[in-house]
């Protein structure tokens, strides 16, 4: 079970506060205006930022000493989630093994998330050769073979079209969180949080708002939400 | 990464510049003393940077504002042309200017068909026309840079509102970039050695550089080299002073393509004559090497193919040097670092050279060692240039991709193997084709130490020339032209060919 605990974030004149814990296998939308945060937070989990006070912990134990890698997390950036001068298959090795060896074994582990992702026989290719739906998925593909307990989701989607992204996030929903896996993903579009969120956060005026249920929530916003919203 | 690689390129890189220096002067005894020789050379070597520096800039406007706004066929030749007398080695480009300005050289043949006098190349005139020669393209790029760097919409703006283009856009960029472009020119005068050798010399034309190879080799008066090269080291320091407060210029960046737009008429014959007279300037003497070296190719001089093999050795040896110590500096970051990519540039390669021969003198021989130094020296003196191309490119490539590869716990060894080396490809292949090529074509070290049976293509053309067989020492700066141009290319190439996007 992630929980953030006693939280506080500082960047310059920008602060940010956290205080609350999330259910295993949740699907939880972060949500909020721009600036406010919500990718801020997602860095602070993954260990890119060390927080001004408080601990992430992960099970009961304190992830916050821990380097990004060392920590059961996986992250898909807005962009660049993939090396753009290695194979996809080189990419996926280096998701298991940083000092990327390929062996028979691994060779085979790639090709089946490859296939469960839609990708299949398309490992030799660099992603220059890959469209923007193909880049997702092959980056969805390493978040997959990493196989890390929770995984963090800053918009890597963002750049894709209404469609296509819809079509990447049930593929998220599906391949990652099915096998018990909790995310948290940074959205900007309700629809997409309706969509497949169980929950959701909301980051505002400097907190980020414990999770609460996504369907109550969006069916009836609280105010700093229905500004977020337009309604 | 780990910092020790950095700590150890810093320490070298500090132990090349100032620990030869304190080697020299602890073994000559220190005394600050300037006779009026070391006097004089310091007031030629000064005011000549300013000449150079000066002229260079003065002509390098007009041209520069004639390739900014002018389309033309051969326009991006003549650009790429710039960027060449950088590689070019200093020895062969004398010859050509020789061929044209020297005695029996073009110029003196058309006045004399008009019945005035031969002019000498040889002289103070002869050191400021070298300089001007080698840093006029280096001026027009700088400014070219400014021009271009001025957005579009500006010049649009300028138009629509009927504004004159000249005192709103133009004199505020050239106000900024030229003090730079000074600068850094009048810098790379300062520590001219190979030009005041061939051209200059005398009681009126020694720079500090030729003084103390002077002093060296002839007087072997370790004392005075070791206080010129200090006077030297404060010339160049407050040279990078100036060139940091008058914010350096981005000279080895790509993108000169463009042309601005313009919306005033006029001015074609004006621009049409700056581009003839620098490409003529520029082409005149790279023509008479061509020209001069043709015929010497069939009477090259025996040892010109061991010469070739020895100066390739030094060079790639240079080169491997160059590129590790640089990433290794670059990759470490902080003042330490930064400082040692700077110092190598306000250091004399010949003081360099003294010291690790002071050093060493007890254990070898210097005649044994004189290339291995010799690579060490040209690996210092390449240190700035090659810092200069990694850095950005490294920091881009940490920008895109850092967290990424910090996700993975790609590090040390790893992050370089699968995220920088191969997103460094082509400022690697850049940098090292920049550093093959000068460390070929150096005259410094080289000239001091090495015996009849250790000599370099350059210090072969200096010896040839000097017994003026001219023809031949053409002939010796065509085939290292040939093989500087041919390494860079090899190099440069080799950092693009299948770098993926």
């Amino acid at each position: 079970m992630l929980r953030l605990e006693g939280l506080e974030i500082r960047q310059g004149e920008f602060g940010l506060s956290a205080d609350w814990a999330l259910e295993d296998g949740a699907v939880c939308a972060v949500m909020g205006p721009s600036g406010g945060g919500k990718s801020t937070l997602l860095a602070t989990i993954a260990g890119f930022l060390a927080p001004g006070a408080g601990r992430v912990l992960w099970d009961g134990r304190d992830l916050t000493p821990l380097l990004p890698a060392a920590r059961p997390i996986s992250i898909l950036f807005q962009d660049n989630n993939l090396f753009p001068h290695l194979t996809v298959e080189r990419n996926l090795a280096l998701g298991l093994d940083p000092r990327g060896r390929l062996d028979a074994e691994r060779r085979r582990a790639i090709g089946e998330v490859l296939e469960r992702v839609g990708l299949d026989g398309m490992g030799a290719r660099r992603p220059a050769a890959l469209s923007g739906g193909q880049q997702s998925r092959a980056a969805l593909a390493r978040v997959l073979l990493m196989d890390r307990a929770l995984v963090l989701l800053d918009e890597p989607f963002a750049a894709l079209g209404p469609g296509l992204r819809a079509e990447m996030l049930d593929l998220a929903r599906e391949v990652l969180a099915g096998e018990g896996r909790t995310l948290l993903m940074v959205s900007h579009a309700p629809e997409d949080a309706a969509r497949i969120a169980s929950h959701i956060v909301l980051v505002d005026a400097g907190v980020a708002a414990a999770p609460e249920a996504a369907a109550p929530l969006l069916a009836d916003p609280p105010p700093a939400l229905r500004v977020y919203l337009g309604r | 990464m780990a910092r020790w690689p950095g700590g150890i390129a810093a320490g070298l890189v500090l132990a090349l510049t100032l620990g030869t220096l304190a080697a020299v002067i602890w073994r000559a005894g220190f005394a600050l003393r300037l006779g009026p020789a070391d006097l004089s050379a310091i007031w030629f070597t000064t005011w000549q940077a300013a000449l150079s520096a000066c002229v260079s800039v003065v002509l390098a406007m007009p041209v520069a504002r004639a390739l900014a706004r002018r389309r033309f066929f051969g326009r991006g030749a003549l650009v790429t042309l710039l960027g060449a007398p950088f590689i070019l080695p200093v020895v062969v480009a004398v010859i050509g200017l020789i061929g044209v300005f020297g005695r029996g050289g073009l110029l003196n043949d058309a006045l004399g068909l008009a019945g005035l006098g031969p002019v000498s190349v040889y002289g103070w005139h002869g050191v400021v026309l070298a300089h001007v020669f080698f840093n006029l393209p280096l001026a027009v790029r700088l400014i070219l840079q400014g021009w271009i760097a001025i957005p579009a919409e500006r010049f649009r703006l300028a138009a629509s509102l009927g504004a004159p283009v000249g005192r709103l856009l133009e004199g505020p960029m050239l106000r900024a970039v030229v003090p730079g472009a000074f600068a850094v020119i009048f810098l790379i005068c300062l520590t001219s050695f190979a030009v005041a050798l061939t051209l200059g010399g005398g009681p009126r034309a020694t720079t500090v550089e030729l003084a103390i190879y002077q002093s060296l080799r002839f007087d072997f008066d370790l004392g005075r080299a070791a206080v010129l090269a200090m006077v030297q080291f404060g010339l160049c320091a407050a040279a990078a002073l100036m060139v940091r407060t008058a914010g350096a210029p981005e000279a080895l960046g790509a993108g000169l393509d463009r042309v601005v737009e313009r919306f005033e008429p006029g001015g074609q014959l004006r621009d049409a004559v700056a581009i003839a007279l620098a490409t003529l300037f520029l082409m005149g003497p790279l023509a008479m090497i061509v020209a001069r070296g043709a015929p010497g190719l069939f009477d090259l001089p025996d040892g010109v193919w061991a010469a070739a093999l020895r100066s390739i050795s030094v060079a790639l040896g240079a080169t491997v040097l160059t590129l590790a110590l640089a990433l290794a500096l670059v990759l470490r970051g902080g003042g330490l670092a930064q400082l040692s990519m700077l110092l190598p540039l306000a250091a004399s390669s010949l003081v360099m050279g003294t010291g690790l021969f002071v050093v060493l003198y007890p254990l070898v021989s210097p005649r044994d060692v004189a290339l291995v130094v010799t690579g060490w020296v040209n690996a210092a003196m390449a240190l700035p240039f090659a810092a200069r191309v990694l850095a950005p490119a490294v920091a881009q490539a940490e920008a895109a991709h850092g967290r990424l590869a910090t996700s993975l716990g790609l590090a040390g060894w790893a992050r370089l193997r699968w995220l920088l080396l191969p997103r460094l490809r082509r400022p690697l292949g850049f940098a090292a084709g920049l550093t093959a090529a000068l460390s070929m074509g150096d005259l410094g070290v080289i000239a001091l130490f090495a015996g009849d049976g250790e000599a370099t293509l350059p210090l072969l053309m200096v010896r040839l020339m000097s017994a003026y067989r001219m023809e031949q020492a053409a002939g010796v700066a065509l085939v290292l032209l040939g093989l500087s141009l041919a390494l860079f290319w090899i190099f440069d190439r080799g950092g693009r060919v299948d770098a993926a996007a």
